[in-house]
């Protein structure tokens, strides 16, 4: 009787402990599914920026690709750029006034505002703006030609869809998106000061002071370096995503979200790259540096 | 110089001007062409019909590269264009003129823009060659100058199939590939498309390709008509084309899908929806 029995209470046990394989099994299938298509489409995104830098050294796009593109890229964000910049200064000076007042350190705010936005805030928040305003136009844009067969057409007449779309495009953000990261520092710095001397009556004389001793070249180097990476990742991030849209209205859309949020995730994570590359050069180049505090 | 081509000359015998040996495509695990086998003469105007998502575009876009096959030969003028790189490729191309189904008009030129635009790409041609060019194209297609400086948006649909007619043949190309011309138009509007075909093939003794499941245009532009079936609905190692013939043979053909679909039948397809209703 007792072998009669032992089925009947095994097979729970051994349904269970295939029902937990097979679903370990079945999610680790998944993940590696889900790996592989990341790295397919990292590969991708690699091979597109590479085909757009090699046009780079073989063939200029003409004359009137480059200058719509350059006032749709340049001159048409510095308004947003500008005003982001100046909003981000004031706001900076409202955040840190509190906490210097305590120590008695009010007049180093110069220093804390122009130094954060001349190495981090002016250039993540130009390229945050590029992203947003040109990035996710340009995937649109570029879907849209996918989706109605434009892309093919070009193609079709002879003219390379990379070297006519995506050449002026990257050119366009690589050159522009350090004047407008000046323009961002600059605007920062400008509402900055007249949040801290005008609205909170701290002195300019020692503002002004603080700012020039503990602000460096170096520093607004390092910021209008790294938007050049923000620039070229925006443009490569976003026509790659224009390129590989899915047809229809839905898929436009998609691509112009994941444009931005792909675009912004690169820009944080180049942004903590090379500020660990650039702090290291510094140190190295002055073991000594200055402190604020 | 002008660097754009004479007319070709009228039909010749002997060598296929395109051939497809063998060629399958598969997108994504999804086989879409299998083992298709067609050889089309120099100033032929072939017909390809078929029901949607027979791959009737996708064979038309292989034939012009723009589309790489998963096996098989592509073979233009003694070439093949698969095994072409992209330089030599861009060159093939300029004897290929496609007119896109939605005419695919570069939405930020104008109509004179568009129409130069194959020709812009070509350094040998000048300004002043060029719109001497863009307007023989705009009247070749019954179209007046004063649409030269609208952009697409402000032209209807059939203004638009024929700006995009007027674009393949800027550089007088010796193969015209149309993919669904007639698609979309009113019925008088789908007859001055196909006038025009004819017109264009009269003129210039162009090799024309046409998809088009408009059996009405079949009919009219086409010396030969083959059809294309869906790969899902073929048993295995069935040929996708199930004829291959001239217009008239059409409507007495054996096989009952060819004349289901030249007649617009619904047939089994009733059943098989009435069916997934439950």
């Amino acid at each position: 009787m007792a072998t009669g029995r032992l089925p009947t209470v095994a097979a729970p046990r051994n349904g269970l402990v295939r029902a937990l394989f097979s679903g370990v099994g079945r999610a680790a299938l998944d993940m590696w599914r889900q790996f592989n298509g990341w790295m397919v489409a990292l590969g991708g995104l690699a091979l597109f920026g590479f085909s757009t830098l090699s046009w780079l050294f073989t063939r200029l796009p003409r004359r009137e690709t480059l200058i719509p593109n350059f006032y749709q890229i340049g001159v048409l964000s510095l308004p947003v750029v500008a005003l982001t910049g100046t909003f981000i200064g004031m706001v900076l000076a409202v955040q840190s006034y509190a906490q210097f007042r305590v120590l008695s350190l009010e007049t180093r705010l110069g220093a804390v505002i122009n130094m954060s936005l001349v190495r981090e805030l002016g250039p993540v928040l130009a390229a945050t703006m590029l992203a947003g305003r040109v990035g996710s136009a340009m995937a649109a844009e570029l879907g849209t030609m996918k989706v109605t067969e434009q892309i093919d057409a070009l193609a079709s007449m002879g003219a390379n869809p990379i070297h006519y779309l995506v050449v002026p495009r990257f050119l366009s953000c690589l050159f522009l998106i350090p004047t407008l990261t000046i323009m961002a520092d600059f605007m920062g710095v400008a509402g900055g000061w007249f949040y801290s001397v005008v609205i909170l009556h701290i002195d300019s004389h020692h503002y002004w002071d603080h700012s020039q001793r503990f602000v460096s070249l170096f520093d607004l180097f390092s910021g209008v370096f790294k938007s050049l990476f923000f620039g070229a990742a925006i443009s490569v991030i976003s026509c790659h995503r224009g390129f590989h849209c899915d047809p229809g209205a839905e898929g436009v859309g998609r691509a112009a979200t994941n444009s931005f949020v792909a675009s912004f995730v690169v820009i944080l994570i180049i942004d903590l790259m090379l500020g660990i590359l650039l702090d290291a050069f510094y140190f190295y180049l002055w073991p000594e540096g200055p402190r604020i505090i | 110089m002008v660097k754009t081509r004479k007319p070709s000359p009228l039909p010749e015998t002997g060598e296929p001007l395109i051939a497809a040996r063998d060629v399958s495509v598969v997108f994504d695990g999804n086989a879409v062409l299998r083992n298709i086998d067609l050889e089309i003469p120099r100033g032929q105007t072939l017909a390809i019909i078929g029901e949607s998502g027979c791959g009737k575009t996708v064979f038309l876009k292989t034939l012009i590269g723009l589309v790489r096959p998963t096996s098989g030969e592509v073979i233009f003028d003694g070439r093949d264009l698969t095994k072409l790189n992209d330089k030599q490729l861009t060159e093939q191309r300029l004897r290929f003129g496609y007119v896109f189904q939605m005419a695919a008009l570069f939405d930020s030129l104008t109509i004179a823009q568009n129409i130069a635009f194959p020709l812009r790409q070509n350094d040998g041609v000048n300004a002043r060659e060029i719109d001497d060019i863009v307007r023989d194209r705009l009247l070749e297609v019954g179209l007046t100058e004063s649409v030269l400086g609208k952009k697409p948006a402000e032209l209807s649909g059939g203004m638009r199939k024929r700006v995009g007619l007027a674009r393949a043949l800027a550089m007088n190309p010796e193969v015209v590939l149309y993919d669904e011309p007639t698609t979309g138009l009113d019925p008088i509007m789908s007859d001055v498309i196909n006038e025009l075909i004819l017109r264009t093939r009269k003129r210039t003794g162009v090799t024309g390709i046409v998809v088009t499941h408009d059996m009405h245009s079949a009919r009219k532009v086409a010396d030969r008509v083959v059809m294309f079936y869906p790969l899902a609905r073929l048993e295995r190692g069935e040929p996708q084309i199930i004829f291959d013939g001239t217009p008239e043979e059409l409507d007495n053909h054996p096989d009952p899908r060819v004349t289901q679909f030249v007649r617009g039948e619904a047939g089994e397809r009733l059943q098989e929806l009435g069916e997934r209703r439950g």
